[in-house]
């Protein structure tokens, strides 16, 4: 039995008996997850709040329906662009989530951090669904559950992350959750877009695509801004495609048991051209299923380790 | 007359190198009698027991924020000047960076005004290099060193002057009154969206990194610009060792800069920010090990000159904000003296009397700080420090003096306390206790 999970806010945070509890739970909850099976009634009564100050509705869908599957009571606080994200206190934000009785709080938010610091304010478990270039634990979750789907175990496996690293807050999660279950990370980037000392992270890091793809067993592109190209990080969409971005001919390159990931949404023509995406070893949908499942799973293992929140009943 | 008699404490002064046990007697206002036997012949003298302490000239600090006018409910200058008082300082430096800015003899009269009703500690006026900080315009420099305050500091506080041409001719203007122009080590082009200290630490925590680069980029331009101009350039907080070896290098090559650096900089690495708690927020950043190691290095051999406390009070509110959107800044005339003494002094980088000179001859060289930072001889202002090196306290962030409470070392162990402050002969802290009658004449 592993310990209980009060926060779930970064993947450092998490032991391999805490990860293989939420996959496995998370696989059990697949068929529901997938309309094969009703909702339960397991989370009946628990109000879990979606405060999402940063936009995401397709992130917030998958909460949404993990929370609704399990029966809870979903409440949604958007509030992009207002006060709460210029500077209203942390203090303030947790004072009303409480007094309205929430049990569980999924943030998202563009502040790295701000889900430690509500952590620090509430006694109700805080569920990071992505803050800044931090973290997206749930993220890296389903992108291991789905890459666990196609094969035994990821001890050894070989992962290719390509991309903006420096801004991305799934590879640093899935970075600490690949070295946690035993993978080898290699990061292909413009060195602009890598973080600053990244040797730090345990990892191998290249500027050669095409050297790396023959010996990659997942292949995990992220999304570029096309704005990043106005802050010199790179020359241009074209080039950025050209020497960064995954066609079909690269795709050739990939073993035939290999995998091709990416958070979504995708960039058409730049990170990823259609072709690949079309290409049979892509289960970028796969990983949308999952996330839902997975969701599912960290909802119920936190809120199971919390204390019900008495109100009205 | 009154009399105050400092009795039995060990005499630490280092302008004078002298390092003796003796008792110190004042009288209006001066120092008039130092030796082993002066009590006896001062019956009626008010009298603060010294036994087994540290006297010191009154610390001075370079770097100060007040908050008055504009910023008061973080701080104004009577809490500020208490904690000042509390920390053994009789001299500060509140910066420019007021509401209104501090650009005219109007605004820095109004805070010397001020600083001499409170009474707690004598302000050192501090005026902007340019017109409301806009980096453009040049503030009535003349004007002002010739102005009733007779100001010989100018800074942009945290506004980097980042037009070269501009930081040119500030020095070269300047030059003419021989005064000290002070800019902000950062070149912001590199510093967009900066948080914290780019290293291992950012990238973990995800936060835009600020690099050691951006700040040496544009030391290494103002020592340039100085050397060039011949005018007198003080570094405010230094943080990198890539930094040190320049301030190094252009003392070698006879640049006319001096350099300070922050209690917390000495003390503090990024990985303080590991829990997103923004009062280890601060610009510039905590560095690494390695950058501590150096300015300690420097600090001992003199390559920095002063210790100055960039003391910033900032509202618990604006501080428990998200990381990003919260202010930069730390309290530090409180604990500075006593963080160096707990981890340098007795940590083994500085002796004693080098400390000293760190908080008191060190800022005195770098400008005009009037009657203060010693030497205690007789006939000199009596500006002191009674430091009790032994006693052993625990930073409470509710019982400091300043309105703020963003100290970074809340519930930290210190060895060393200030027991008493004196200003112009006057106890401004007596026994640990702010003295509470405002009698400053």
């Amino acid at each position: 039995m592993s310990a209980p999970l009060t926060d779930l806010i970064a993947i450092r945070d998490l032991s391999r008996e805490q990860v293989d509890g939420i996959l496995s739970d998370a696989r059990e909850m697949l068929p529901i997850a997938r309309r094969e099976r009703a909702s339960v009634p397991t989370l009946r009564g628990r109000i879990v709040c979606n405060l999402f100050l940063e936009d995401s509705t397709r992130t917030r869908l998958s909460f949404d329906l993990a929370a609704k599957r399990l029966s809870a009571d979903v409440v949604n606080f958007t509030a992009s662009g207002t006060s709460v994200n210029k500077g209203e206190s942390l203090l303030d934000t947790a004072q009303t989530l409480m007094a309205l009785g929430v049990d569980l709080v999924v943030l998202r938010t563009s502040s790295a951090g701000a889900p430690v610091q509500l952590a620090r304010e509430v006694e109700i478990p805080v569920l990071n669904a992505g803050d800044g270039w931090h973290q997206h634990p749930t993220q890296a979750l389903l992108d291991a559950l789905t890459m666990l789907q196609h094969r035994d175990t990821l001890e050894g496996a070989r992962v290719t992350i390509v991309g903006d690293v420096l801004h991305s807050r799934v590879a640093r999660s899935e970075v600490e959750l690949m070295r946690l279950l035993g993978a080898h990370v290699t990061l292909v980037a413009p060195p602009t877009l890598l973080p600053p000392d990244v040797s730090s992270w345990g990892v191998t890091v290249t500027s050669d695509i095409d050297a790396v793809l023959p010996d990659t067993d997942v292949l995990y592109v992220l999304r570029v801004q096309r704005e990043r190209m106005h802050r010199a990080f790179f020359p241009s969409i074209r080039e950025y495609a050209q020497v960064w971005g995954i066609d079909a001919a690269r795709m050739r390159r990939l073993p035939a048991d290999a995998l091709l990931m990416h958070p979504g949404p995708v960039n058409r023509g730049v990170e990823l051209t259609s072709g690949a995406m079309e290409d049979p070893r892509s289960v970028i949908t796969e990983q949308v299923t999952n996330g839902i499942a997975v969701r599912m799973a960290c909802l119920y293992r936190l809120l199971s380790a919390a204390p019900r929140t008495e109100v009205t009943s | 007359m009154s009399e105050l008699l400092i009795a039995g404490g060990r005499i630490l002064d280092a302008s004078t190198g002298t390092d003796t046990v003796a008792d110190v007697l004042v009288r209006d206002g001066l120092i008039v009698a130092i030796g082993p036997d002066v009590a006896s012949g001062a019956s009626g003298a008010d009298v603060l027991d010294a036994r087994d302490c540290w006297v010191t000239p009154g610390l001075i600090d370079l770097h100060t924020h007040l908050r008055e006018p504009g910023g008061e409910g973080a701080e104004d200058i009577a809490t500020g000047s208490a904690a000042a008082a509390a920390g053994g300082y009789t001299a500060v430096a509140p910066m420019a960076n007021t509401d209104p800015v501090a650009d005219t003899a109007v605004v820095i009269e109004l805070i010397m005004r001020r600083g001499r009703e409170v009474g707690l500690v004598d302000l050192l006026p501090v005026a902007s290099i340019t017109r409301g900080l806009g980096g453009a315009e040049l503030s009535p420099m003349g004007e002002l060193a010739r102005s009733e305050a007779r100001v010989d500091f100018f800074s942009d506080d945290g506004v980097p002057l980042g037009d070269s041409l501009v930081m040119r001719r500030a020095l070269q203007y300047a030059s003419a009154f021989d005064v000290v122009i002070c800019n902000h080590s950062e070149d912001p082009a590199l510093t967009a969206d900066a948080q914290m200290n780019e290293g291992a630490t950012s990238s973990v925590l995800g936060l835009p990194g600020w690099p050691r680069e951006a700040e040496e980029v544009m030391l290494a331009r103002d020592l340039i610009l100085a050397h060039g101009a011949g005018a007198r350039l003080h570094v405010p907080h230094l943080t990198t060792a890539g930094g040190v070896e320049l301030v190094r290098h252009a003392k070698r090559a006879g640049v006319r800069v001096t350099a300070e650096v922050t209690p917390h900089h000495l003390t503090l690495e990024d990985v303080e920010v590991a829990a997103y708690d923004a009062v280890m927020k601060v610009n510039p950043p905590l560095r690494t090990r390695r950058d501590i190691d150096a300015l300690r290095a420097a600090l001992a051999d003199g390559t920095i000159d002063a210790v100055a406390t960039d003391h910033a009070p900032h509202g618990r509110e604006a501080k428990r904000q998200p990381w990003e959107h919260a202010p930069c800044g730390m309290l530090g005339l409180e604990t500075a003296f006593a963080l160096v003494h707990t981890e340098l002094v007795l940590g083994g980088v500085l002796d004693a009397m080098t400390a000293v000179a760190r908080f008191t001859t060190g800022p005195a060289g770098v400008r005009n700080t009037r009657g203060h930072g010693g030497p205690i001889t007789v006939g000199a202002p009596a500006n002191l420090h009674v430091f009790d090196p032994s006693q052993r306290w625990t930073v409470d962030r509710a019982r400091l003096h300043s309105r703020a409470d963003n100290t970074p070392f809340h519930g930290r162990e210190l060895v060393g306390r200030t027991r008493h402050t004196i200003l112009h002969g006057r106890p401004t802290l007596r026994d640990g206790e702010i003295a509470s009658e405002v009698t400053h004449g």
